[in-house]
């Protein structure tokens, strides 16, 4: 990635930990995210996963260590799989205007940056799962905010609804200068354009760019040798950086790559 | 309780009989019913309006002992109850359905048992269970819309955030909302919409009225905003309703009111939903 040049730093965790209740969730987590940049957090349940994102976001304090926001930064959320309750009528277009009110225009742009403009009118138990998925990005995306904070944003999304919103994620940190916070309970998948992997178990296990990850013996024993066989690194298909690993794209486009993991998405193509 | 004549409306003024003042604190209450009502819905709060609005009669015995304004009093002890169910819900032992049925019965029981001992005062037991609204005086009515601007303005003031923490608590408190401090809004709402509603329709019948018009405005609206004001609407039809027929056919006027309420309610469910809202664009060109 070339955006090393204005790196702004929006937010930064050092040695930050939280204890509840004479309980540990999380400790020694060090972890900056700045413009343009994607972080993304696995770990099994109840490894920290949330807590982390929560500690970003200043819904929790730490209890241990600090974390320090740029002042004013602006959140945009994406929760992981909301239903809203038949009894609770909400449009789309109502649903834009949540957390804070916009124009008409602003609304419109932001459904059909996610295209979803002709959903604007319908009721949001009438979607999809992958069109809601959409809405609540646009939703996020209508704040500008500096951080969008992504949870388990696939999750009960079909596989080529997943690399849709995977193409979403990497069009949004192109064309706006968002930091971007991804929580994954799905450890095989992970965007290569992640800058930075943080694996998770209750601390920090191991860091780095996804195919650093992927190789590194803490993650190896975390989720066992068949978990690191079967990791995949979602690629763009137009993107002509290479990487050395196996990628899963939708069918007809495979050989564009070169695999020199055979078992790359195994899981996943169906 | 049971109207006798029908009265004559000639010569008295708006509030100088007691079927005008009826229909006037009935329809205040109604109005603020209604929006509180589908927060009630939203969030599957019905089981615990119930509960706080037993503790109601608790609230009124205690504030007969202490000698302590009443609606004060029923405020005081249905906050309580909400408060103390929030405390139970952390320790997450029993689950809230269980815990809900515990406090719903026991306040109920205590200010019953409660109310046996009162030797000194004569208390209309009925009244309080199923309400008197034949019985409102002026002071009533001022209690009833000044109470019902303060809920109705806290309401509107505090539209946003109350609706995001509906919809997710996770998203609201991310995007630097507090979800915690809009149920504690909402919980006191309703302690003071079950302390003025009390002496109207009573204890045992002040959740239809914050459900039955929300759960009929659902089918009539596209967004929050609307089925609030459906909500309220309807109820002040419930209650007009309800005590024209109370009048008419000699019955008692709070179980009508929550009788007409059901019947608007059942002829809802022939209206189709579909027709009304939801629908997606069609793929253009």
């Amino acid at each position: 990635m070339d955006a090393q040049a204005h790196k702004e730093t929006l937010i930064t965790l050092s040695n930050a930990g939280v204890t509840r209740g004479g309980r540990t969730l999380v400790r020694g987590v060090d972890m900056t995210i700045s413009r343009g940049e994607i972080v993304t957090l696995i770990g099994p349940n109840g490894s920290g996963k949330s807590t982390t994102a929560k500690l970003a976001t200043g819904v929790l304090k730490p209890s241990t260590g600090s974390v320090t926001r740029q002042p004013g930064l602006r959140i945009g959320y994406v929760p992981q799989k909301l239903t809203i309750d038949w009894t609770l009528p909400l449009t789309v277009e109502r649903l834009m205007t949540l957390t804070g009110r916009y124009p008409a225009t602003a609304i419109d742009e932001a459904l059909e940056a996610v295209g979803a403009q002709r959903l604007r009118k319908a009721a949001v138990q009438e979607l999809s799962g992958g069109e809601f998925q959409r809405v609540l990005f646009a939703r996020a995306m209508i704040r500008k905010p500096d951080l969008l904070v992504l949870d388990e944003p696939v999750q009960g999304v079909d596989f080529s609804g997943e690399v849709a919103l995977y193409e979403l994620v990497r069009q949004i940190r192109d064309t706006t200068r968002s930091g971007i916070l991804m929580i994954s309970h799905d450890l095989h998948v992970v965007m290569a354009e992640t800058d930075t992997v943080i694996c998770l178990n209750g601390h920090v296990c191991c860091r780095g760019t996804p195919s650093a990850v992927k190789r590194s013996p803490e993650y190896l024993r975390l989720f066992g040798e068949r978990a690191a066989h079967t990791l995949a690194i979602y690629e763009h298909h137009h993107d002509h950086e290479h990487h050395d690993d196996g990628c899963v794209v939708p069918e007809g486009h495979a050989h564009e790559h070169h695999h020199d993991h055979e078992h790359a998405g195994h899981d996943h193509v169906r | 309780m049971s109207i006798i004549t029908t009265m004559s409306m000639r010569g008295t003024t708006m509030f100088g009989d007691y079927f005008s003042r009826a229909l006037i604190a009935g329809i205040g209450l109604a109005l603020v019913a209604g929006p509180l009502g589908c927060f009630v819905v939203w969030r599957r709060m019905a089981y615990f309006g119930d509960t706080m609005a037993h503790s109601a009669l608790l609230g009124v015995a205690l504030s007969i002992i202490l000698s302590m304004n009443m609606t004060l009093g029923v405020f005081a002890v249905a906050a309580l109850v909400a408060g103390a169910l929030i405390v139970l819900q952390r320790q997450a032992t029993l689950s809230t359905d269980a815990l809900l049925g515990i406090l719903s019965h026991s306040t109920l029981a205590v200010g019953l048992v409660l109310v046996g001992f009162l030797t000194t005062v004569r208390i209309d037991l009925m009244g309080f269970l199923f309400g008197d609204i034949l019985a409102v005086s002026v002071e009533d009515i001022a209690i009833i819309y000044g109470g019902g601007v303060a809920i109705l303005a806290i309401l509107v003031l505090a539209w946003r955030p109350l609706l995001a923490s509906t919809v997710s608590p996770e998203l609201a408190e991310a995007e630097g909302l507090r979800p915690e401090a809009s149920r504690l809004v909402l919980m006191i709402l309703m302690a003071s919409v079950i302390a003025i509603a009390m002496k109207l329709v009573g204890v045992l019948l002040i959740t239809s009225l914050l459900i039955i018009p929300a759960a009929t405005a659902r089918r009539l609206s596209a967004t929050p905003e609307t089925m609030a004001a459906v909500a309220a609407i309807l109820g002040a039809i419930a209650v007009v309703g309800g005590l024209f027929g109370s009048r008419t056919w000699d019955t008692a006027s709070g179980p009508s009111i929550v009788v007409m309420a059901l019947i608007i309610f059942l002829v809802s469910l022939t209206v189709p939903v579909t027709r009304l809202f939801g629908r997606r664009e069609t793929h253009g060109a």
